[in-house]
Formats: C-alpha cells, sequence, structure tokens
C-alpha cells in the first residue's frame, strides 16, 4: 500500500495542467480548515456512537443482569429468591447511599429459600490464572462452613488444559459436593479422602490451585463480616 | 501506478489475486488471534466487513472535504467509529461470541487491511466502486478467516461449526488452537498455495 500511494502522490498535478477535478489539491490549506475538518467529523462520530449506545445499552445491561441471575442461583442450590446486599461503610446494606454509584461497591448476593431463610451467599471474585484475570462467582454457607458451587465467569485459560476449570464437569462437580473451607488442592487421586480436598486437573495445576486461591480468598475476605449475623430478607 | 480496472475487477482483485490477508499479508492479527473455530472467525469476519465496507462509502463519498494533511487522522475516525458501532452490536446480539472475541473487536481499528484501502483505493475512486472493492475485500478476508478456522478447529477440537466430527476416540491436537497453531495454519495454507501458483506457471508456459 505505501509503495501504491507514494507512486500517486508524485504524478498529481503536471506542471501547469489542471489540478484533477477528483482530487482537489489545495495549496497551504488552513490550520484551521485542518482542526475544524476533524472536530465536525468528530462530533457526527460522536453522535452516531450515542444513537447506537441509546439502543444497546438497555440490551447490553439486560443481559448481564440475567447471566448473573443464572449464576447466583447456580451456585446456591436451594435458593427460591436473592438479595443484593451492598458493603458501605463496613455494613451490608440493601441499598446504596444517595447518588453512590453501583460499581464502586463490593457486594454479596445473599440467597433465601422459600420460607425467608437464608441458604448462602454468592460472591465474585476474580485473580490472575495461568493467563490472565479468572472470574469466579461462589456460593457459600457461612454458618455450615462449606462451600456450596462455583462456576467461572470469565477465563482465558489455555484451550484443552486450563479451560476444564470450567468444561471438566468431574472438576466442577467437586465444588458443588459441599466441601468444606478452606479449600486444599490436591493431585489428583493422592486425596486422603479429607472433605476439604480439590482433586486438581492434570495438566492444569496452576489453573486448578487459581480456582481454590479464589474461593479460598473470597470466604477469607467474607466470612468474618458474615459470621456477625447474615442479613435478614428485607422484602419477604 | 493506479492501474485501469472495470468495476468487476474491483470487486473480484480483493477475494483472491489479492487476498488480504493470503497475498498482502495485511491484517494478519486478527486473522491469526481469533480463529480458533470457525465461529469465532464468521464473528470477526462479519465485524471486519462491515466496517470496511461502511468507512469505504463514507470516505469516499466524503473525500472531497478532507484535507490531505489530515487524511489518515480522518481514515482512522471513521474506521473507530464504526468500529464501535460494531463492537456494541455485537455485544446486544451476539454477546457470546463478544465475549470470545474480547479485546480483538476493537482492535479492528488498527487492522491495516482496513486503512490500506482507504488509502489506496476509496480515497481516489467513486462511492460505487469503492463499496465493491471493499465487498471484495472483505469477502477475501472472510475466505482466509474461515479457511484457518477450519482447519484449526477441526485439528485443534475435532468439530466443525461446533459438530462433532470423530469418534470419542480423537485426541484433539491442541497446539492448533493455541496460537503457534494459528502461525503453522496459515504457514501451510500459504505454501499450498504458492505451490499451486507456481504448477499453474509451470503449466502455462508448457
Amino acid at each position: 500500500m505505501n509503495d501504491k500511494s507514494s507512486a500517486d502522490t508524485l504524478v498529481v498535478t503536471p506542471p501547469g495542467a489542471e489540478p484533477a477535478s477528483q482530487e482537489p489539491v489545495e495549496k497551504n490549506v488552513s490550520t484551521f480548515r485542518l482542526v475544524a475538518t476533524l472536530a465536525v467529523a468528530g462530533i457526527l462520530a460522536g453522535m452516531l456512537i450515542a444513537m447506537v449506545n441509546e439502543h444497546t445499552k438497555p440490551i447490553i445491561d439486560a443481559y448481564r443482569a440475567e447471566q448473573l441471575r443464572i449464576a447466583v442461583y447456580e451456585v446456591l442450590p436451594g435458593a427460591a429468591r436473592y438479595t443484593t446486599f451492598y458493603l458501605v461503610d463496613g455494613e451490608l446494606n440493601p441499598t446504596l447511599p444517595d447518588g453512590a454509584k453501583e460499581v464502586e461497591y463490593k457486594r454479596v448476593y445473599v440467597g433465601f429459600n422459600e420460607e425467608g431463610g437464608p441458604v448462602g451467599v454468592a460472591v465474585s471474585r476474580g485473580e490472575s490464572g495461568f493467563q490472565d484475570v479468572v472470574m469466579i462467582i461462589l456460593g457459600f454457607d457461612p454458618v455450615g462452613g462449606k462451600l456450596t458451587g462455583m462456576k467461572v465467569l470469565e477465563s482465558k485459560e489455555t484451550p484443552g488444559l486450563g479451560d476444564k476449570i470450567f468444561k471438566d464437569k468431574a472438576f466442577v462437580d467437586q465444588f458443588f459436593a459441599g466441601p468444606e473451607l478452606p479449600l486444599v488442592s490436591v493431585k489428583a487421586g493422592s486425596g486422603k479422602g479429607e472433605p476439604n480436598e480439590i482433586d486438581s486437573i492434570t495438566g492444569a495445576t496452576i489453573s486448578s490451585k487459581t480456582v481454590t486461591r479464589i474461593i479460598n480468598n473470597a470466604v477469607a475476605e467474607w466470612m468474618p463480616l458474615l459470621q456477625q449475623g447474615i442479613p435478614e430478607d428485607e422484602q419477604p | 501506478m493506479p492501474r485501469e480496472t472495470t468495476p468487476a475487477q474491483d470487486l473480484i482483485r480483493g477475494i483472491w489475486e489479492e487476498n488480504p490477508v493470503l497475498i498482502q499479508m495485511l491484517g494478519l492479527c486478527p486473522a491469526l488471534a481469533v480463529t480458533n473455530t470457525v465461529k469465532n472467525a464468521l464473528a470477526m469476519s462479519a465485524a471486519t466487513f462491515f466496517v470496511i465496507c461502511c468507512s469505504s462509502v463514507l470516505v469516499s463519498s466524503c473525500k472531497r472535504f478532507i484535507p490531505r494533511e489530515v487524511r489518515i487522522s480522518a481514515y482512522i475516525l471513521v474506521i473507530a467509529t464504526f468500529v464501535t458501532l460494531a463492537d456494541m452490536m455485537l455485544q446486544a446480539y451476539a454477546p457470546v461470541q463478544h465475549k470470545e472475541l474480547g479485546a480483538f473487536i476493537a482492535l479492528i481499528v488498527v487492522n491495516c487491511m482496513i486503512l490500506g484501502r482507504q488509502e489506496a483505493f476509496s480515497s481516489k475512486n467513486t462511492v460505487l466502486r469503492s463499496l465493491l472493492d471493499a465487498i471484495g475485500t472483505g469477502i477475501g478476508f472472510t475466505i482466509a478467516l474461515l479457511m484457518l478456522g477450519g482447519f484449526r478447529e477441526i485439528l485443534g477440537i475435532g468439530t466443525f461449526f461446533d459438530i462433532p466430527l470423530f469418534g470419542s476416540n480423537f485426541e484433539p491436537w491442541v497446539v492448533f488452537v493455541l496460537p503457534a497453531g494459528g502461525f503453522l495454519t496459515l504457514g501451510f495454507i500459504i505454501l499450498g498455495m504458492g505451490y499451486f501458483e507456481e504448477r499453474k506457471k509451470a503449466g502455462n508456459a508448457a
């Protein structure tokens, strides 16, 4: 492409000839015109993007909310509904302070059964895996100290090896079997049958350990607060 | 040197003779990065196709108003706008594919194949011919990506368009869905094309 364009520039206007009508060659274009052209183009581009965004944003948000809803119910088996509690000044609150932005607050999803009793707490957390950050949502029961489920939300782990953390059913099922917390990652088959052991995936030790590490860190972060009492259901 | 071409040649040229990926070696970043499955290749091709067609039409219709000094910035602005639109629309209507492609959608902006067509063709030709040229280039890009995606998915996962092709005894050749497999596949495709090209030439000469 470079060769072509430089060749074209050379043949633009032979001396004395009329400038080609297709390509108006302007000498000394004013700086104002250069700035104005880009500014007008930028404004038009911005308007176009804003218009499309207006249309697509609700769809995108609805999809995200739906994905989250599905994930929360998946990691909290037995939950009939859940409420989002935000961590505001060290306390769990179902509402945000006025004018606060939702994204700035950490949150937990507390699941309740039909009778309004708490069945567990779901939190999401991301930490570095083998390739990139692995995002996980996990559900646990703070009273019994057991994990109720785990789902990988985002991962770029190696296809065929690390991606078994969400594709290998045998590995994933271990997290739904109610293992005790904190988890210990062991080499597959070498466990002693302890209730907190998770068999790691052969060939994907780092990815497997990432999953258990994220779960343990998330539980360690939230457990002290949740052991003071799980928030009551606000809207029975 | 600008060559005299017919509109039909504008369209066909980009598909095979001057295929952006396989001959011009442009746009290799997305061609290697996201072609581990046919679906991803198709989503990337569709987004790029949309961007190159819209950009070519807009650049060729606005070429009179764009001063030469700022033309590259203006082209990038046009391309970036359409990429952002494609990004948002994919996220809304094909969220799974959008998640798979990740940052590579935003990186369509720096796909030199698109900028190359604006600078070398759309900025000098009529709207219709620029559109034909963009469609041809877009189809050429799609063909190349589908070839890469097809080979890599079949060998690396053992499926085509998520349909399993082999029995459960098939052991996937994982390297083909990894970045290294992209380079290998592209190398073999170009090798094969070069071989047939040579034979064709030899045949013509004989």
